[in-house]
């Protein structure tokens, strides 16, 4: 099906999930193509800071995104797992020491949509917690190596968007953070709107705390650690490619699992 | 190619093209693989130098990726799977399609690999260029074997909800993560007596190059052989 097709589809109402997924996807593979330039500014180097070696990894980086994309399957579970395996205490991993997480007030946090959204209203705790929930005990894998099983419930990120009047057309869903580094980190529309992915604000049954995001982290059981930020304050919807913050640093973007 | 006797072309392009690109993709590989290890270790107690890891100086990638090194390394380690995964993908396809397999590693019975280990341990075990010993089908195939298991257990890693499936049969992301390091246990432990043999009868390495053996070298003894 072409691309053409899809939209004159989407305009008579007339698509169903999976042409969503596969246009975005064509969109991905195609967008991939065009990053050539990015790597030219981007250019520092993995072993010897001269630039051809890394340019050359970060090219094969962007094609593993494809192939990663290609591999991706918008309805297959991230596997869960029983209750019994779940701990009190998850374990604590940031790029700063745990004596600088921020501690936000949840009474004036807001959430604000933004980018290729038709409802830019800030969204508040209450009105977040009122919205369907879901929970799932999954691993949760860091891209260090290490893998833990908890359970994270929350809002799916799915229904915010539809609430927002999110163009779920768009490429990217990027997450924007109030902490020390001003941490940010962006997926997919097809991971965005995967079941379990979810505005995660309870872990183990109780509101998560400031070491783990409070009051709201993102939660991709799809995806490796670092594209799960925490302190969210803001989520806009684009074309434009939002890197990240360890993306920037020659992390892989799509790191799916 | 129709003009060499079977005896002049000891290796066919395609084996020798395949057996150094997965050889420079293994060394990759293990290199940053090791570096990849050394951010959450398997077992605490088994640590590696930096000089035998990939990516980078500590110094550097602090300051390029702010890390030590996990970031190029990952680049390198999921650039390197595509040397191995083409490798294997097209000698496995040529192996069974040409009768590779068949002519060269079946049948090893249990008296041939007895009778070649006894003649090894006595220095007298013929290595015939072209031609197999038992003990070195099982090496060449154990080789191949721990390659597709790492292939495997390098899937489960990089992606376990995708590949769930196969994840069970090596105890799911955590269980995959030991068979990854044994494997690659393995590939070294091989590594380590391919080179030394190569070493030992160095005639056997200019054919991997050129595919061809010298006219007059078509059989010899180890070393220390009995006269």
């Amino acid at each position: 099906m072409t691309t053409d097709n899809i939209e004159r589809r989407l305009r008579e109402g007339d698509l169903a999930k999976g042409d969503v997924v596969n246009l975005q996807r064509r969109l991905f593979l195609r967008h991939g193509l065009s990053f050539g330039a990015l790597t030219m500014l981007t250019g520092c180097d993995v072993v010897t800071n001269t630039g051809p070696v890394d340019a050359f990894l970060r090219a094969i980086g962007r094609f593993n995104d494809g192939v990663q994309a290609a591999l991706f399957n918008p309805r297959k579970l991230a596997p869960t797992y029983p209750e019994s395996l779940v701990p009190a205490e998850f374990r604590f991993n940031a790029q700063y020491g745990i004596e600088r997480i921020p501690k936000i007030n949840a009474n004036t946090w807001r959430l604000q949509p933004s980018g290729l959204v038709s409802d830019k209203r800030a969204w508040t705790l209450e009105q977040l917690q009122a919205l369907p929930q879901r929970e799932d005990v999954t691993r949760h894998v860091c891209v260090e190596g290490w893998s833990m099983i908890g359970k994270w419930g929350g809002v799916p990120l799915r229904t915010f968007l539809e609430k927002a009047g999110a163009d779920l057309m768009a490429r990217y869903v990027s997450f924007h953070c109030d902490d020390p580094i001003s941490y940010s980190t962006s997926i997919d529309m097809a991971s965005a709107l995967h079941p379990q992915t979810i505005l995660c604000l309870t872990y183990a049954g109780k509101p998560i705390t400031p070491p783990f995001g409070a009051p709201m982290r993102v939660k991709i059981p799809t995806k490796l650690g670092f594209k799960q930020p925490k302190f969210v304050t803001e989520i806009r919807v684009t074309n434009a490619y939002p890197a990240g913050y360890w993306e920037n640093y020659g992390y892989n973007w799509f790191a799916g699992l | 190619m129709q003009n060499d006797t079977p005896s002049s072309l000891l290796h066919p392009l395609i084996v020798r093209i395949t057996h150094w690109t997965w050889s420079l993709g293994v060394l990759l590989l293990i290199g940053s693989g090791l570096r990849i290890y050394e951010s959450d270790p398997v077992f605490e107690a088994v640590a590696f130098p930096v000089w035998i890891t990939l990516g980078g100086s500590y110094e550097d990638t602090n300051r390029l990726h702010n890390d030590f090194g996990l970031a190029a390394a990952l680049l390198w380690h999921f650039a390197a799977m595509w040397l191995l995964f083409a490798s294997l993908i097209v000698f496995a396809a040529w192996g069974f399609w040409s009768g590779h397999f068949r002519r060269k590693y079946v049948p090893v019975t249990v008296a041939e690999v007895v009778g070649n280990a006894t003649d090894f341990f006595k220095g007298k075990l013929a290595h015939d260029l072209g031609t197999r010993n038992a003990i070195q089908k099982l090496l060449y195939a154990f080789a191949l074997l721990m390659m597709i298991l790492m292939l495997l257990s390098g899937l489960v890693l990089w992606k376990p909800v995708q590949f769930h499936e196969l994840s069970l049969l090596m105890g799911q992301y955590e269980g995959a993560r030991y068979v990854h390091f044994f494997g690659m246990v393995g590939i070294v432990l091989f590594l380590v007596v391919h080179i030394a043999l190569t070493l030992l009868v160095p005639k056997v390495l200019l054919p991997m190059i050129t595919g061809r053996a010298p006219p007059s070298v078509t059989t010899h003894k180890m070393p220390g052989a009995a006269p």
